[in-house]
């Protein structure tokens, strides 16, 4: 009997608790092709209080109220690039997963490929003279290319 | 004799320089390495959670926010900020960070150094009000920011956040995180002497 009232009484705040939840999931715009633009702004904004998740992967308070932003923009008829302007003046670049290329980025964008070109440089440069140095006749003295004559002469008559 | 005064200093220059670009090669590595481990150690001190604000140097955005129910004293608008130097502190009753900072805000307006107004962030009003009973209420004005909306427009992320305002209503600093005596003497009193002398703050 008791365990039958326990049971009732699980089910109940279960079944009270559900519609509560409902609250915490987002409602996405009425506009299919409206919420494919939101959810897409969503995946390149960086969530500040996790930092290396979108917005759209956490659950962090700030990322939901910046999803309700968002879609807020997004059906009051602004663009995508106003959108995400919108939410940059006020988080800064850093709010981007994708770094804007500019000036102050500059090092980030093509720093790898320097270095690459750097490292290519180098290891051609380093090649080439392993390859010649010990072949090579340039850079003898006199006397250096007189001792090799006659090393090169002997060897021919055994 | 000819021959060898001839030879002899062509002899001599091509050893010199070959001894000297040994010795650069050798050095070569110990720069590199130098230099990345000078790049490196200086990250060691950086905070990843500091986020130079997109604001600093901005007018404060446009808001108004009524007061926290209950609470005597007004709410906080963007024209309230202009004037005089203040700061602006958000915090919350669910904020733990925020109780650390707390006594030194309450010096702060018990010496009467700057006036200070609360951006209370998504807080429930009887919550906030019992919380400022409960540890004082250094603020001059403050504005309940139920929905988190007017905190994104600050670009607030990690409550507590202190902000100090110029006279002009333009944000010429910016602290993230609970406010200890170091981060007053060395960020926040310099930027509000520096604003009260009309001069640009290094923040």
């Amino acid at each position: 009997m008791l365990t039958w009232r326990r049971l009732a009484a699980c089910l109940a705040i279960l079944f009270l608790v559900a519609p509560a939840l409902a609250f915490e999931v987002d409602e996405p715009l009425p506009d299919p092709a409206q919420e494919e633009r939101a959810r897409a702004i969503h995946k390149q904004l960086r969530c500040l209080v996790c930092q290396n998740q979108s917005i759209d992967d956490s659950d962090a308070p700030l990322a939901v109220d910046l999803r309700h932003l968002v879609r807020e923009r997004i059906g009051q008829g602004d663009s995508d690039a106003e959108t995400v302007a919108y939410v940059v003046a006020r988080y800064g670049d850093w709010v981007l997963l994708n770094p804007p290329f500019k000036l102050t980025t500059l090092a980030l964008w093509i720093g790898p490929f320097l270095l690459l070109l750097t490292a290519v440089v180098g290891v051609r440069i380093w090649y080439r003279r392993q390859g010649r140095e010990p072949g090579s006749a340039e850079g003898l003295s006199a006397d250096e290319r007189r001792r090799l004559d006659a090393l090169l002469k002997d060897s021919e008559a055994p | 004799m000819a021959e060898r005064t001839d030879t002899g200093p062509v002899a001599d220059t091509a050893a010199a320089p070959a001894r000297g670009r040994r010795i650069a090669l050798a050095v070569l590595p110990l720069l590199v390495f130098g230099g990345i481990a000078l790049f490196l150690f200086n990250g060691l001190y950086l905070n990843p959670r500091e986020i130079p604000s997109a604001l600093l140097d901005k007018p404060v955005p446009e808001f108004d926010m009524p007061p926290i129910a209950g609470r005597d004293g007004a709410g906080l608008a963007a024209t309230d900020l202009r004037g005089e130097v203040s700061l602006v502190n958000v915090f919350a009753s669910w904020c733990v960070a925020c109780r650390v900072e707390h006594p030194l805000l309450m010096r702060l307006a018990e010496e009467g150094v700057v006036p200070i107004h609360g951006l209370n962030y998504k807080d429930q009003p009887d919550a906030a009000l019992a919380w400022l009973r409960r540890f004082g209420d250094p603020y001059d004005r403050v504005g309940s920011d139920l929905s988190g909306r007017v905190g994104i427009d600050w670009g607030v992320y990690g409550v507590p956040e202190t902000f100090v305002v110029n006279a002009e209503g333009r944000i010429v600093c910016k602290h993230i995180g609970p406010v200890m005596d170091r981060d007053l003497d060395d960020k926040l009193l310099p930027a509000i002497q520096a604003a009260r002398a009309g001069r640009a703050a290094t923040c």
